[in-house]
């Protein structure tokens, strides 16, 4: 679905110049009104319970994030686009919607600058560089995350999270995955579904994921494999870690409702651009996601891995793409 | 035969318009290892400086004993020698350093940059020509290295040199003294580097 709209916002050469013969790979569905700026109109409508619940737990820090990452991520792509001599593309809301994806991965407490670079980045390493929408390697919003991530690990980190003035006592307590992770303890069930808990801006309430992920999945706009197979990973896996150490479904349900897996799984990794093309590829993009997922959660230095997760599978995307290319009728093994 | 440049040639070349990192991108591992600070940077470039001048000579002296099917393992065990004396002397003198540089001083041997000017410029050309030209290629090259260095150093650590020049409350970049840093740091400024000569040609 993704990829037709990539290519119906070139703009038709038929408009021009009158009726030509017109040659193209398939497919050839051919939709007008599938484009990249109702995609991302999509996207935004599915982030808006995501942005309610996080100005209603974080109240001006959310707002300030949010304010700012768009701000400057539109900012950085009218700057950067000009820089290549290109056309600026404000108006298919592209920018917005990884300045609204970083903004809500962001913690509440993190500084200013933090906000500022982390769009710069985004924009400009993660998505210009390579060429603009459509081009990028890498989850633009993601790049832009680690790039903060990384640098100002002291004021960005698990235990940076602890210190945001909310409105909910719970939010300056430590994040579900951190306590789980050091200190082995589980948070409420109904909160973690809720969202009552710390954690990124955007990430804490599975239940509004949930909400924005399925309307995206019924719109098209998200292919529904790779939540689909990335949930059910990180469930299996979990499940697998509950049995054995006798958690009695606590784990799973920590692990599955308590990070960035729910706004990772329907925001982050469906990003049509980074994840394969194919619905097997989007099914291993997915697995693989998960299974990157626990691996980092349980067996790194940090609590959460989703970012990673989801940098990691960019990277191999092209392999991925390469392997599941779809046969062509007829043709043998 | 054609023309061969003169000394002078030789050595301005080396600096911008053939610099080895910006326009040959050659020698680019130590570029990209060594340059999270500028100390580091001005040592390796220092180490170069030596074994490229001194392969450079001995290399332009045996030109004419030098048979073309042996001539790259001659190349090869000239800069060993001197990179040998350079490691040994770096471990000797500036022992922590030599323990920062790690594997990039013995690495030099290897570096297509030395073994590059031997081939063009030493095995055809006198002596002073040589010395010119490895002394303009090193001086582009560690104008290269600190140019890297500086950009990581300033904005990963605030300090240039070891001394701080930006306020105390600069947030270190910290991703820009790790290795993703230095890629970042050298395909921007190879970027710059490429517009800025392509505006110029433009202009001309």
């Amino acid at each position: 679905m993704a990829q037709q709209a990539a290519i119906s916002q070139k703009p038709d050469p038929d408009d021009a110049q009158g009726p030509s013969l017109h040659v193209a790979p398939s497919p050839h569905i051919h939709d007008r009104a599938f484009t990249t700026h109702r995609m991302m109109v999509d996207v935004v409508l599915a982030l808006t319970p995501a942005v309610a619940m996080a100005v209603y737990l974080f109240r001006w820090s959310a707002l300030i994030h949010i304010t700012l990452c768009v701000g400057v991520c539109l900012l950085s792509e009218l700057i950067f686009t000009r820089m290549r001599g290109r056309k600026a593309t404000l108006n298919d809301l592209s920018a917005v919607v990884t300045g609204l994806i970083l903004a809500l991965s962001m913690p509440a407490t993190a500084p200013w600058y933090a906000a500022v670079i982390a769009s710069a980045a985004a924009i400009g390493l993660g998505k210009i560089i390579f060429g603009g929408l459509g081009m990028n390697i890498f989850n633009p919003a993601m790049v832009g995350r680690a790039f903060v991530m990384i640098s100002f690990a002291g004021v960005m980190g698990a235990g940076a999270y602890e210190s945001a003035s909310g409105m909910v006592d719970v939010i300056s307590q430590a994040t579900p995955m951190n306590a789980l992770k050091q200190s082995g303890t589980f948070a409420m069930v109904p909160n973690l579904f809720l969202g009552l808990t710390n954690g990124s801006i955007g990430e804490t309430s599975a239940l509004a994921c949930l909400l924005g992920g399925i309307y995206l999945c019924i719109r098209r706009t998200a292919s529904w494999e790779i939540p689909a197979a990335m949930i059910a990973t990180v469930l299996l896996i979990a499940g697998a870690a509950d049995i054995v150490g006798h958690f009695g479904g606590r784990l799973v349900l920590q692990h599955l409702l308590g990070g960035a897996l729910f706004f990772g799984a329907f925001f982050i990794a469906t990003d049509p651009v980074s994840s394969p093309l194919s619905s097997r590829g989007k099914l291993i993009f997915g697995a693989g996601s998960g299974a990157l997922v626990m691996l980092l959660r349980m067996f790194s230095g940090y609590p959460e891995g989703v970012m990673f997760a989801v940098l990691l599978m960019n990277a191999v995307t092209p392999l991925i793409n390469r392997w599941t290319i779809p046969r062509t009728m007829g043709e043998g093994f | 035969m054609a023309e061969q440049p003169t000394a002078t040639e030789r050595f301005v070349q080396g600096i911008l318009p053939e610099n080895p990192v910006y326009r040959q991108l050659l020698g680019l591992c130590p570029a990209l290892a060594v340059t999270s600070s500028m100390q580091a940077a001005v040592t390796m470039a220092g180490a170069v400086l030596f074994v490229l001048l001194c392969a450079n000579v001995v290399t332009s002296l045996i030109r004419d004993l030098l048979k073309p099917h042996l001539r790259i393992v001659i190349f090869t065990l000239t800069i060993a020698t001197f990179v040998t004396i350079a490691d040994r002397f770096l471990a000797a003198y500036l022992y922590q350093m030599s323990k920062t540089l790690g594997p990039y001083i013995p690495l030099i041997i290897v570096n297509c940059l030395i073994i590059c000017r031997c081939e063009v410029c030493a095995s055809k050309q006198s002596p002073l020509t040589a010395a010119a030209d490895a002394v303009g290629q090193s001086l582009g090259y560690g104008l290269a290295l600190a140019s890297i260095a500086g950009v990581r150093e300033i904005l990963g650590t605030g300090m240039f040199f070891g001394l701080r020049v930006l306020p105390p409350s600069w947030p270190d970049w910290a991703v820009m003294v790790l290795p993703p840093g230095a890629f970042i740091s050298l395909g921007l400024l190879l970027g710059g580097v490429n517009w800025y000569s392509q505006r110029n040609a433009k202009k001309n």
